[in-house]
């Protein structure tokens, strides 16, 4: 199915979770914040929120600034 | 030591993390420099490279994370950064920039305002950076902010002092920490904003832009803690000034 | 923000004693005092430097407020009085004729004063709640704010509400003064009636601030007490007000004790040479704050001062309940030793170069 993924059209499995869907990205998890349709996801929502077709999806995390 | 919401900071050598020429020159960079606390910006990860990640750098035992709202442009946009912040565990604080002007990156009092009061009542203790206006320190102060943090030019001048008559201001009224931000082009600005009474100053280019950013980081240490010494000190008491000038008394009138 | 407390008296009269000529030295060449450096110039050592402190008080209050002297006037509306207080000519139990002004009555002063041209009013009286309370504050306000351009009141402590319903009303700014800021002393001059409590007078300023007068007034009898460590109460009091309350101009009033009723002398007298360095003090520490010189000083001693740093002036003072339209209804609270017409005052004011004003807000211009 398709989803956003910052802003990118991406493929993914159907019904995949966002913490299955982040890591198949390279990331860990636990470094990245994630907003899945417009609202903010706690961490342990990761492992229970299922990607749905058109899923627009931000992963975001610290980076340098001053 | 300083104190921000209950927090103690034995430095007051606040530092950012952008501009750096690799991680590994920022990370020597900020151990150097002895900064508690650094500034953090919060951005969509690079798809194509999930290894570029600054937490894995820097010790967060060793440094206070401060993330910024950089790239907002209006409130809603800052309130949004700041949560998102919030959700990827960086804690309460918040380093609030409120910058429309893509140019000068100017920050805007009126929407800085509006995202501090909608801040503190989610419970977040804001840091707002504002331009060296000191009503709206003042109004900032009153609706709740855990310090401010007034620009001594515009960021990345590396100008110095320009604001300096109104930061004075700022620190005479002020009954939070002022942290002087943006502009600090060199260790005698610093220097001289913690000699007016700053309680801190935060500096990012000027020590990720130079030639040995580790060298000028040790140099940024030293200059805030002589300006800070000079402050205790008691700048300008000493003279003999006034003993040398001899007005005509003019006092005869009283009995 | 805690409330504003102070360090024990004794504790103040230590510090204002202590500095020598090197903390006076230093005190004179910063640009910004604290409390310390207020502390230097309020002690013996600054006796030698008054004419560097009257020099810099100059400047700094020429450059501050320009070469102008705001002129005001006190209504005198009541002379009831429920404190016995040692010091003050309306104290209770001092057999002197009492009255407070009808409406009428307050008109007819009111219109006496316009027309030596005063368009600043300080109303003033007692203590005496019953007699003299918010509703009649309040009416009196409405009769009198159209009439002129500011109404300053010196009278009870009142609380938040009051102030907000007296704001509404007219008033706009606020006087009270501690009278000494030694509670134990406070304790011992204060006999009887509500002005006992020095917690709440103490607080009163910053309540007249919260309820959001334009001003607020604060001072100290002088006379009672170390005059010195009075004047770095009143500057630990100016400073706190100014944190808290950054949106209230203060203004800060030397009263010297006078002879008055009762025959009270004064405990600690204050010379006119400590008067002159308290002001320069003051002026100093605080380049903003309004100071206040009265009718209870000579006119040879206020015209010597025009310039130097007081900024606003009574003028034609009566301090007896009825004494601008008529002579002789009611006692007076003190006896005033300058009786020098509006007029007259004005003329030593021009003479000294500066302009005096008659008003510098309109009230008119305020929102709510």
């Amino acid at each position: 199915m398709k989803i956003i993924v910052n802003g990118e059209d991406r493929q993914a499995p159907p019904g995949i979770t966002v913490a299955a869907y982040v890591a198949t990205l390279g990331f860990d998890p636990e470094t990245v914040v994630v907003e899945l349709d417009g609202q903010i996801l706690g961490r342990f929502e990761y492992d229970e929120r299922r990607l749905a077709e058109g899923a627009e999806l931000e992963l975001i995390r610290f980076v340098g600034g001053g | 030591m300083l104190t921000i919401a209950g927090k103690t900071f034995s430095s007051r050598l606040f530092t950012g993390t952008g501009k750096f020429s690799s991680p590994q020159v920022m990370r020597e960079a900020l151990e150097r420099s002895g900064s508690e606390m650094v500034t953090v910006a919060l951005r969509r990860v690079d798809l194509a490279d999930p290894a570029d990640d600054i937490m894995r750098v820097l010790d967060r035992e060793r440094f206070f994370f401060l993330p910024n709202t950089a790239g907002a442009r209006n409130h809603k946009e800052a309130v949004r950064l700041a949560r998102l912040a919030r959700a990827s565990g960086g804690g309460d604080w918040v380093k609030l920039e409120v910058t429309p002007d893509p140019r000068t990156l100017l920050p805007d009092p009126v929407d800085t305002l509006l995202a501090t009061e909608e801040l503190v009542k989610e419970g977040f203790v804001v840091l707002p950076y504002i331009n060296a206006d000191p009503i709206l320190a003042l109004r900032l102060q009153e609706a709740g902010a855990a310090a401010v943090m007034p620009l001594a030019a515009p960021i990345g001048t590396n100008r110095g002092l320009v604001t300096r008559y109104q930061i004075e201001i700022i620190i005479q009224q002020a009954t939070v920490p002022v942290v002087v931000d943006a502009g600090l082009g060199a260790p005698s600005h610093a220097a001289q904003a913690m000699e007016m009474g700053a309680d801190a100053v935060l500096v990012n280019t000027a020590i990720a832009v130079a030639g040995d950013p580790v060298a000028m980081a040790d140099a940024f240490r030293q200059a805030v803690i002589a300006g800070r010494l000079a402050f205790k000190a008691g700048l300008g008491r000493v003279s003999d000034q006034a003993a040398a000038s001899s007005p005509s008394s003019g006092l005869e009138f009283i009995r | 923000m805690a409330d504003f407390s102070l360090p024990g008296f004794t504790e103040l009269i230590r510090r204002a004693a202590r500095p020598g000529k090197t903390e006076v030295l230093a005190a004179l060449a910063a640009e910004r005092l604290d409390l310390e450096g207020l502390a230097a110039l309020l002690s013996p050592a600054a006796e030698e430097f008054l004419p560097q402190m009257a020099s810099r008080s100059r400047r700094i209050t020429g450059q501050r407020f320009g070469r102008v002297i705001q002129i005001y006037a006190p209504l005198y509306l009541s002379n009831y009085c429920a404190n016995r207080c040692l010091y003050c000519g309306f104290s209770a139990e001092n057999r002197i004729r009492r009255r407070c002004l009808t409406l009428e009555e307050v008109d007819a002063e009111a219109q006496a004063l316009i027309d030596r041209g005063i368009r600043h009013l300080l109303l003033v009286s007692g203590e005496a709640p019953q007699v003299l309370g918010v509703d009649y504050l309040a009416q009196v306000a409405r009769r009198l704010a159209g009439r002129f351009d500011s109404l300053s009141i010196e009278v009870q402590p009142l609380g938040d509400d009051d102030y907000l319903r007296l704001f509404a009303a007219g008033i706009t700014s606020v006087a009270v003064y501690q009278e000494t800021y030694d509670p134990e002393l406070y304790r011992r001059l204060h006999l009887a009636g509500p002005k006992m409590d020095y917690a709440y007078r103490l607080a009163t300023p910053g309540r007249a601030a919260a309820a959001g007068m334009r001003e607020v007034g604060i001072g100290a009898l002088l006379g009672l007490n170390d005059w010195r460590a009075e004047g770095l109460a009143l500057g630990a009091h100016l400073a706190w007000l100014r944190r808290r309350f950054w949106r209230t101009g203060l203004t800060v009033s030397f009263p010297r004790i006078r002879p008055a009723s009762g025959g009270f002398k004064a405990l600690t007298p204050v010379s006119e040479q400590n008067l002159a360095q308290l002001i320069f003090a003051l002026r100093l520490f605080d380049h903003d704050v309004g100071l206040l010189l009265s009718t209870r000083e000579e006119p040879r001693f206020r015209n010597g001062m025009l310039g130097l740093g007081p900024t606003r002036y009574s003028a034609g003072s009566c301090t007896a309940p009825g004494g601008y339209a008529e002579e002789g209804l009611g006692d007076e609270q003190f006896a005033v030793d300058d009786h020098r017409s509006v007029a007259e005052v004005c003329a030593a004011i021009h003479e000294q170069g500066l302009d005096p004003v008659r008003k510098d807000w309109d009230r008119c211009l305020q929102a709510g």
